[in-house]
């Protein structure tokens, strides 16, 4: 019963990003299709990766002459933001023995936005929430990749702007987070350093020293930010 | 259209240690101890930054002075809050924000 309740709560917690990944996961696939890797190709690189922004810039990989140091260095900076994700979960995933491996290679943005948001109640097994909701979110991001490599061009109504759907997710959760928190700087932290970044870094480079910033001003202000309510 | 399949491999390697290797720094630097208070503190606070910084990032592309990149993103992120602190039902603010976006960028600002 407890798995069973798990399974659905994951299901229906993780929906939205489905709608987000049909429109990338078949943009993904034809991109691939048109490079010359086939479906196979698709599926084994959404498994292997789980990472949306990276995978489409492995594709300018694929087609050019870069270096192989190059990529390893475009492939950090991508994704450094992940770097951070882990420190909320430490604890917990270390009591999900061996599942930890499986969470941790699947923390994508979306994996930490759904595990941070999670509510787990008494009757669901917490463990198997996060695995399934994992699950799910590799099925989603590697179906409609597959499909838009085998099928990509004959789609024929337009879904232009269905990603958006991601945007969304995570505007609902911040307003969750806020409600919930005894302190609502962490986001004014964030909100400040990201827009100060964005103006001096510009919006492909933005992210790594936003967030760096944002952890030393969070550790600077701890005295004054209390990260749950008095009462729990 | 040929691949060069061993240096496609040695790419998709590349990437994905490198990926995994990042997602498991904070596991691996504090792996067999005790977390210390200052970074227990930091995983508590730091999914509120996240998500914030998430969302700048999804409208980080958006030009201020180009009203058919920016107002649809504005609007939409608009309708979701409204109805989310509205309802707070994330299935449907996802939905209605999402579905004004596309009318948004489908059919007004094309």
């Amino acid at each position: 019963m407890k798995l069973k309740k798990s399974f659905l709560y994951a299901l229906r917690h993780s929906l939205p990003i489905f709608a987000g990944f049909i429109p990338l996961g078949l943009a993904y696939g034809v991109l691939m299709q048109n490079a010359g890797y086939n479906a196979l190709w698709t599926g084994a690189t959404c498994i292997f990766l789980l990472a949306g922004s990276l995978q489409f810039l492995m594709i300018s990989f694929f087609t050019s002459s870069v270096s192989l140091i190059t990529v390893a260095v475009m492939a950090l900076l991508v994704n450094s933001r992940h770097i951070f994700y882990g420190i909320s979960f430490i604890e917990k995933f270390r009591s999900f023995g061996p599942w930890k491996y499986y969470l941790i290679y699947t923390l994508s943005d979306e994996n930490y936005s759904l595990h941070c948001s999670a509510k787990i109640e008494e009757d669901m097994d917490e463990k198997w929430t996060f695995i399934f909701t994992a699950t799910f979110i590799l099925l989603y991001w590697t179906i409609p990749s597959v499909l838009g490599s085998l099928i990509g061009s004959l789609i024929p109504f337009d879904m232009t702007g269905v990603d958006f759907a991601l945007t969304a997710l995570f505007v609902t959760i911040l307003l969750d987070q806020m409600k919930g928190a005894a302190s609502r700087i962490p986001a004014a932290i964030a909100v400040v350093s990201s827009a100060i970044c964005l103006l001096i870094f510009g919006p492909g480079n933005f992210i790594l020293p936003s967030l760096i910033i944002t952890v030393a001003a969070l550790t600077v202000l701890r005295r004054y930010i209390v990260p749950e309510k008095e009462d729990t | 259209m040929g691949i060069d399949v061993t240096r496609s491999i040695l790419i998709i390697l590349i990437c994905g240690i490198c990926t995994y290797l990042e997602r498991a720094l904070p596991f691996v630097v504090f792996h067999g101890r005790e977390v210390p208070a200052a970074v227990r503190y930091l995983g508590k606070v730091l999914p509120m930054a996240i998500m914030a910084t998430l969302v700048i990032y999804c409208i980080k592309d958006i030009s201020f002075t180009a009203p058919g990149t920016c107002l649809p993103y504005l609007i939409g992120i608009a309708v979701t809050a409204l109805v989310h602190l509205w309802k707070r039902n994330n299935l449907l603010s996802i939905a209605l924000g999402t579905a004004v976006y596309m009318v948004m960028v489908q059919l007004i600002f094309v």
